[in-house]
C-alpha cells in the first residue's frame, strides 16, 4: 500500500467513524439533549460517560449531536461552494475575455475577505442559525472553488485534443461533459475535501463566539465555550469536543491527501 | 514596474469600492431595518418613524449610500446605536490591542516556522523530519481557540504564571501588565499560524533543494550552505512571501476568536459585541477597517514579491495569464 493509499484509508475511517456517530445520534443518544436529570457538572464516568455540563445535560449526548452539526455544516458548505464555484469557474473559463477578467477580479476581492468575517457579516444580516452558517461558509468557499476551476478549465481548453474537438464542431456542453469535467474533477475533489475541514473549523469558531446554530443544535464550538466558563470546576469538558474537531479535520485532510493520488497518479511516485 | 503599480493600485481602489458597496448592501438590503436596534417590541409608529429618521433609513438607498461614502472619505464612521459614542475613536483604541497582538504573533510565527520548515525539508528522509511534518499537519487541524483554552488551563490556572485573560485598565501606560496580558494570546496565534507556515517553508525549500541550479552550484564547488545562501534563499523566499501576505491578513482577523478567549478589548470583540447588539455602525465600521487593512496588506505583499523576483517584473511587460 502506498503512503497516499494509507492516508486515504485512515482518513476515511476517521471521518466514517464520526459519520456513524452522527447517524446514530438521529436514532439513539444516551440521554435526551435537554435532559438535565444528571445533576450539575457530574464528573466523567458511570451513566454519564463524559460527565454533565453546568445545566446537568449529558456531555456524551451533546458530543454526538455535535457530530451531526459539524458534518451537516461541512457537507452543506461543500455542496453550496462546490456547485456555485464550479458553475462560476466554468462560466469564466468559457467566457469572453472581458467577462472572464471581471469574474476573476471579483473572485480575488471575495477571496481577500476572510471566511470568518464573511460568515460574521451574514450572521449579522440574517441572524445566527445553522442556515446562516452553512450559507456563509458555502459562499466563501465558492469563490475559492471558482478560482481553481477557472484555472483548471483554461488549462484543459488549451490542450490540443480539446481544440480539435471544438474546431470540429462539438457543442460546448459536450466539450464540458466529455473533456473538461473528467480532467477537472479529480483536483477539485481534493480541494473540496480540504475546504470541508476549513468549513468545520470556521463553524466551530462561529459557535464558540456565540454566532453559530442556536440550541438545541449543540455544536462542538459552543460546547467548548460552555466548558470554558466552568474550566475551574470541570476541566474535563475541554477535552472531548476539541479532540472530536481535530479528528474530523485531520480525517478530512488525510482523505484529501490520499485523493491526490487519484487526481495525479504520478505525483505520489515522485516524492 | 510603474505600469504594474498603476494596474495593481487600480485593482486595490476597485476592491475597496467593491467592499464598501458590499458592506453597505449586505446590511441594508437584507430584511430588518437598522432602526430596529433602537426600538423595543411595542414601539408606536411615531417612534419607528423617528428612529428611522435618526438612523437615516427613511431615505432612498442610493442617497444613504452616498452619505455613507461621504462619511467614509472624511474618516467618520458614525456613532454607535447602543453607546451613542463615535465609532472611529473606539476602533483606534482597540487597534492598540489588536495590532500589537497580530504583529508580534506574526513575527513569532515566522521565527518559529522558517528554521523549522527549512530543517524539516533538509531532514525530509529521516524519521524526525517526518515527525515534525506530521505535527504541522496536526497543527493545521486544531481550532485556534482550543489551543488558547488549553494554554490558559496550563499556564494560567495550573502554573499561574500568566493571567487567564483581560487587559490592564491603564492599557499601554502599564507596559509590564500589558505585555503579560498579551503573552498567552500571542503564543496561541503564533503556534497555530506557524503550523501552516512550516508546511509552506518546507515545500518551498524542497523545491529549491531538488533544483538543477543548486546541483550545478554544488558541482562547481560551492559548499551546501554557500549554494543555499547565494542561490537558494531568494528562490525559496518568493512563494513564502506571497503566502505571508495572506497569513498576516488572516492573523489580523484570526485574533477575533483569540480575543474572545482571553477577554481582550480588541477589534474582534468589538465586532462580536456589535453583531449581538445589532449595532450597525459598529459592525460596518469594524468590518470596513478590517477590509481596508486586509486589502492593503495584499497589495504590499504583491509589491514585495515583485521586488524579490525579477522574473515577475519582466512578465508584467507582457500580459500574464
Amino acid at each position: 500500500m502506498t503512503r497516499r493509499r494509507r492516508s486515504l484509508v485512515a482518513g476515511a475511517v476517521l471521518v466514517g467513524l464520526l459519520g456513524a456517530v452522527a447517524l446514530l445520534s438521529l436514532l439513539w443518544t444516551p440521554f435526551a439533549v435537554s435532559d438535565t436529570s444528571g445533576g450539575r457538572l457530574a464528573p466523567p464516568g458511570g451513566a454519564h460517560l463524559l460527565g454533565t455540563d453546568r445545566l446537568g445535560r449529558d456531555l456524551a449526548t451533546q458530543l454526538m449531536v455535535g457530530a451531526r452539526i459539524a458534518l451537516l455544516t461541512g457537507l452543506g458548505a461543500v455542496a453550496i461552494g462546490g456547485t456555485l464555484g464550479l458553475a462560476a469557474g466554468l462560466a469564466a473559463g468559457f467566457a469572453q475575455r472581458w467577462l472572464d477578467d471581471g469574474i476573476a477580479a471579483t473572485l480575488d476581492v471575495v477571496i481577500a475577505f476572510p471566511t470568518l468575517l464573511l460568515a460574521m457579516l451574514v450572521v449579522a444580516a440574517r441572524g445566527a442559525s445553522l442556515g446562516s452558517a452553512v450559507l456563509a461558509l458555502g459562499l466563501a468557499m465558492s469563490a475559492v472553488v471558482a478560482r481553481l476551476t477557472r484555472i483548471l478549465v483554461k488549462r484543459v481548453l488549451a490542450l490540443d485534443f480539446v481544440t480539435a474537438a471544438r474546431t470540429s464542431g462539438t457543442s460546448w456542453p459536450r466539450v464540458v461533459a466529455e473533456h473538461v469535467l473528467p480532467n477537472v474533477w479529480p483536483t477539485l475533489v481534493v480541494n473540496l475535501a480540504l475546504q470541508f475541514g476549513l468549513a468545520v473549523l470556521a463553524e466551530a469558531s462561529l459557535s464558540y463566539l456565540g454566532l453559530g446554530p442556536p440550541p438545541p443544535n449543540q455544536s462542538w464550538g459552543r460546547m467548548l465555550q460552555e466548558a470554558q466558563s466552568t474550566v475551574l470546576t470541570a476541566p474535563a469538558g475541554l477535552v472531548a469536543p476539541g479532540l472530536a474537531l481535530v479528528v474530523l479535520v485531520v480525517g478530512a485532510n488525510l482523505v484529501a491527501d490520499g485523493l491526490r493520488e487519484v487526481a495525479d497518479p504520478l505525483a505520489g511516485r515522485a516524492s | 514596474m510603474v505600469r504594474y503599480l498603476v494596474r495593481r493600485g487600480g485593482l486595490l481602489v476597485a476592491s475597496l469600492l467593491f467592499a464598501s458597496v458590499a458592506l453597505f448592501l449586505l446590511l441594508r438590503v437584507l430584511p430588518g431595518d437598522p432602526a430596529n436596534a433602537l426600538l423595543t417590541v411595542d414601539a408606536t409608529p411615531e417612534q419607528i418613524e423617528a428612529a428611522r429618521r435618526q438612523v437615516g433609513s427613511d431615505r432612498p438607498l442610493p442617497e444613504q449610500f452616498v452619505t455613507w461614502l461621504g462619511q467614509l472619505v472624511r474618516l467618520d464612521l458614525g456613532r454607535s446605536f447602543v453607546s451613542t459614542l463615535p465609532v472611529g475613536p473606539e476602533i483606534t483604541d482597540r487597534l492598540a490591542v489588536t495590532v500589537p497582538l497580530a504583529l508580534t504573533a506574526f513575527a513569532l510565527a515566522i521565527v518559529i516556522a522558517v528554521p523549522v520548515g527549512y530543517l524539516c525539508a533538509r531532514w525530509s528522509r529521516t524519521w524526525y523530519g517526518a515527525t515534525i511534518s506530521a505535527l504541522s499537519q496536526l497543527g493545521i487541524a486544531v481550532p485556534v481557540f482550543w489551543v488558547g483554552m488549553l494554554l490558559v488551563f496550563v499556564f494560567a490556572l495550573r502554573l499561574r504564571v500568566f493571567p487567564s485573560g483581560g487587559f490592564p485598565r491603564a492599557g499601554w501606560a502599564d507596559p509590564g501588565a500589558a505585555l503579560t496580558a498579551l503573552t498567552l494570546p500571542v503564543l496561541t496565534v503564533a503556534l497555530v499560524m506557524s503550523a501552516s507556515l512550516i508546511r509552506y517553508v518546507r515545500s518551498a525549500t524542497l523545491d529549491v533543494l531538488h533544483s538543477d541550479y543548486l546541483r550545478t552550484a554544488r558541482a562547481l564547488g560551492a559548499s551546501s550552505a554557500e549554494a543555499m545562501w547565494r542561490h537558494g534563499l531568494r528562490n525559496a523566499a518568493g512563494p513564502v512571501v506571497s503566502i505571508l501576505g495572506i497569513e498576516l491578513a488572516t492573523t489580523f482577523l484570526g485574533t477575533v476568536v483569540v480575543e474572545s478567549v482571553f477577554a481582550l478589548p480588541g477589534l474582534g470583540s468589538m465586532l462580536v459585541k456589535g453583531i449581538m447588539q445589532h449595532d450597525y455602525p459598529v459592525i460596518q465600521g469594524v468590518l470596513f477597517v478590517s477590509t481596508v487593512t486586509v486589502l492593503v496588506i495584499g497589495f504590499l505583499a504583491d509589491l514585495a514579491q515583485r521586488l524579490l523576483d525579477p522574473r515577475l517584473r519582466r512578465a508584467s511587460s507582457g500580459r500574464s495569464r
